[in-house]
């Protein structure tokens, strides 16, 4: 398997430790190992050659601080350059000054247009904005009735009408959506291939019926060094304002964005993250940089935890733990909390793969046994959430016909509870980062 | 000359050919321009410009190192070398790559009435488009086909797959949407029995293998299909997109794992993507090539041949 670039990094320049500079000798090695993992990340190649030489040269000659290993400082170097070429920071969605803003989601076949169209759609109603939704996809059997679904699925209008001709479908609705008061049209367009000349000339057509306010290619992060040249070719015919990348749910590290970003020049907008319709984030690049490198993306995890941490019980959790009081009830609480974050194996894909959470996006997690887990404490008295010693085995088989589950089972979680507490205290002494300790794992 | 004989079927190599041609100009193109008409032996920047050249056909870091370590092997200490001598060294190591996968399963159909085909992949592939043209496929060599919508997830799946259906003379099996796709599958063996159907289409959800409750239904879905018919599914073609990089890898994987694939169908071969990644899949998992997918209509999916596919590359 793939071992993270940063891992490997701090293996190649561990020696250089003690030297006043880092030298060409120094940097060949950790060059090769930039190069080899930005392409088996899928960045385009002439993407990596320009980015490597430009790491080289920023990173020659700096000194080796105090602190910072030369492994880390290089570190520092590539994701500071990684972040600086996705962008420098988040960029919002435009909004015509005189409603209603068009919005065409245009790309490949299979990258995600119609699905990512709902997604768009709900997210900007959630920011206050009546979104009506089109599909132009004439092509495809069942296109549009599949864009009526989804927006069936989130109750969202969409403009519907017979008709053979993609551009007069985006002008009709766009007059439906003046007549109506919508301040923004979705326009999901048929996928085609960027060397489908004809089709790519109706994307232009539709384009100046209905001249957009955003353009969005719609992109699949798995895909590979091709992203450049539909990237280019889709860029150079419709100005593109923007990039959503989907399926960034799998374990994909999406080098394909640095491509996209590197060639066209368009800011990445949004990510999509799962298959319900709430699933699309705003692109953070720094997240992405560490993504690339194998970091992981921490500060996402931490967002989420903070939705559904509620922050006073944290820390009267963390008091606890302190002081060794950790009980069943709160185990139980932390068990509900972690269930709300969402799945778990996304959660430890979120960790950097490294130190002691090495491994941890290998995890399978079972969320039914989590479920399990909470079944056995409710079936427990408060008194023995709080006093665990006092469950002996009556209790146990009690415990167990209450929630349907085995008495091994009710022994195993006894077990697991003792371990957490244990680890717990050990971890609220310094064991795990701060941003972890935040966040209060029954891990 | 070339050391395969794929003369048998030159209606395929043409369109796989014509499929590839914007690929293989480009790529023999680089590779002129590296190696040019050098009469010197082969040197390190040239082997780096050749590895980017793989790299860029997606076939990996890992696979393109492996094939041009065998280069350097064969050229080592050998003085004139053309760019066309480099590129057929090249050439065959792929060919030998290709042609050891599909020799692990040469493909015979079972003979089981009926037979089963699933049809697998991560979203967006091209998946019920590859069912509604291998059931033209198997029409046109006289089957009885029957395809079952057992993509219940996403909107308007099954709605594509009656489209499909239609055109090519196929029966469908469907329930409403969010049905159990295990259900809707059970319906489609009992009706394919019943009508003596040669053969039964199975178009799956989307679903990345990274998520295991969603790759758990299709297992449950494998030991129904088992339970109802003796050896079933049959075949489980795992359908990967052209464009796909690296990714491809780590999905192939866990399907083969998991589901334990028979076959791959590569779609999506008519555009600027190379689909090099099925290289280093056929190096490390020994998956058999089936189909590649050429285009929308119902006619565009070919037999895979890996001497076609190699010589249309033209390295």
């Amino acid at each position: 398997m793939l071992e993270n670039l940063s891992t490997k990094l701090q293996k190649t320049l561990r020696d250089l430790r003690g030297e006043g500079r880092i030298s060409e000798r120094h940097i060949e090695a950790s060059m090769r190992e930039i190069r080899m993992a930005l392409l088996e990340s899928d960045v385009h190649f002439t993407v990596v050659k320009d980015f490597v030489s430009r790491v080289k040269e920023k990173a020659l000659g700096q000194e080796v601080l105090g602190d910072l290993m030369p492994g880390q400082q290089v570190i520092k170097v590539v994701r500071d350059e990684l972040t600086n070429l996705l962008g420098k920071e988040t960029i919002d969605l435009k909004m015509s000054k005189v409603p209603p803003s068009v919005i065409l989601l245009v790309g490949l076949q299979g990258s995600g247009k119609t699905t990512s169209t709902g997604k768009l759609a709900m997210w900007l109603r959630n920011q206050k904005h009546q979104p009506v939704l089109v599909s132009t996809d004439v092509y495809r059997p069942a296109a549009i009735e599949q864009l009526s679904i989804v927006a069936g699925e989130i109750d969202i209008p969409v403009y519907r009408e017979d008709g053979r001709d993609p551009v007069q479908l985006a002008t009709q609705a766009l007059q439906h959506a003046r007549d109506m008061g919508f301040d923004v049209l979705l326009v999901d367009t048929a996928g085609r291939l960027h060397i489908d000349m004809e089709l790519m000339e109706e994307l232009e057509r539709i384009t100046s019926a209905v001249n957009p306010t955003e353009t969005l290619l719609v992109a699949d992060a798995m895909t590979g060094q091709d992203a450049v040249n539909s990237a280019r070719e889709f860029n150079q015919r419709l100005d593109l304002s923007g990039v959503i990348l989907t399926k960034m749910d799998g374990d994909t590290r999406g080098g394909a964005a640095l491509s996209i970003k590197a060639v066209s020049g368009r800011p990445i907008k949004f990510i999509g993250v799962g298959e319900k319709y709430d699933a699309l984030e705003v692109f953070h690049p720094e997240r992405m940089a560490n993504r690339i490198l194998g970091m992981g993306d921490v500060l996402s995890l931490i967002e989420k935890a903070e939705q559904v941490v509620d922050k006073e019980q944290a820390e009267q959790v963390l008091r606890k733990i302190q002081k060794n009081e950790f009980t069943l009830e709160d185990f139980r609480q932390q068990i509900l909390q972690l269930r709300q974050l969402g799945p778990l194996e996304e959660i430890f894909k979120m960790l950097p793969q490294a130190g002691p959470l090495k491994g941890l996006d290998k995890v399978q997690v079972d969320e039914k046994q989590l479920g399990h887990l909470e079944a056995i404490i409710n079936s427990m008295t408060l008194e023995e959430r709080a006093h665990y010693k006092k469950i002996n085995s009556s209790r146990r088989k009690r415990i167990a016909r209450g929630s349907g589950r085995p008495v091994s089972e009710v022994n195993r979680l006894l077990k697991q509870y003792v371990q957490t507490k244990k680890m717990m205290k050990k971890a609220s002494k310094g064991f795990l980062g701060k941003g972890l300790r935040k966040l209060n794992f029954p891990i | 000359m070339s050391i395969f004989s794929y003369q048998e079927q030159p209606g395929y190599f043409k369109r796989l050919k014509e499929a590839l041609k914007v690929t293989k100009d480009e790529i023999s193109h680089q590779m002129d321009q590296v190696m040019g008409t050098a009469d010197s032996p082969i040197t390190e920047s040239q082997l780096e410009d050749l590895e980017n050249i793989l790299i860029g056909a997606d076939i990996g870091v890992e696979t393109s190192l492996a094939i041009l370590e065998r280069v350097r092997e064969e050229t080592r200490g050998r003085k004139v070398l053309s760019g066309a001598q480099v590129r057929r060294m090249i050439r065959d190591q792929i060919g030998v790559i290709l042609q050891a996968s599909q020799e692990v399963d040469p493909g015979t159909r079972s003979t089981t009435r009926p037979r089963v085909v699933f049809v697998v992949g991560v979203n967006g592939v091209g998946k019920t488009t590859t069912v509604g043209k291998l059931a033209h496929l198997f029409k046109q060599e006289g089957e009885e086909v029957l395809v079952c919508a057992a993509d219940t997830f996403r909107a308007a799946a099954a709605e594509q797959l009656a489209i499909w259906a239609e055109r090519t003379g196929a029966d469908i099996v469907q329930q409403g949407a969010g049905a159990d796709p295990s259900a809707v599958l059970f319906d489609a063996m009992a009706a394919a029995r019943a009508r003596k159907k040669d053969v039964l289409v199975v178009d799956t959800a989307g679903r990345l293998h990274t998520k295991t409750h969603l790759m758990e239904e299709v297992q449950k879905m494998q030991r129904i299909a088992a339970r109802e018919v003796e050896g079933a599914p049959h075949e489980v073609y795992w359908v990967l997109d052209a464009t796909t990089g690296q990714n491809g890898l780590n999905q192939a994987r866990e399907f083969f794992k998991t589901i334990g694939i028979t076959g791959v169908v590569v779609a999506k071969l008519d555009g600027t993507a190379k689909g090099g990644i099925v290289i280093a899949i056929a190096r490390e998992l020994k998956i058999p090539i089936r189909y590649v997918g050429i285009g929308e209509q119902a006619e565009d999916l070919i037999p895979f041949s890996a001497e076609a596919f190699v010589d249309s590359l033209d390295l």
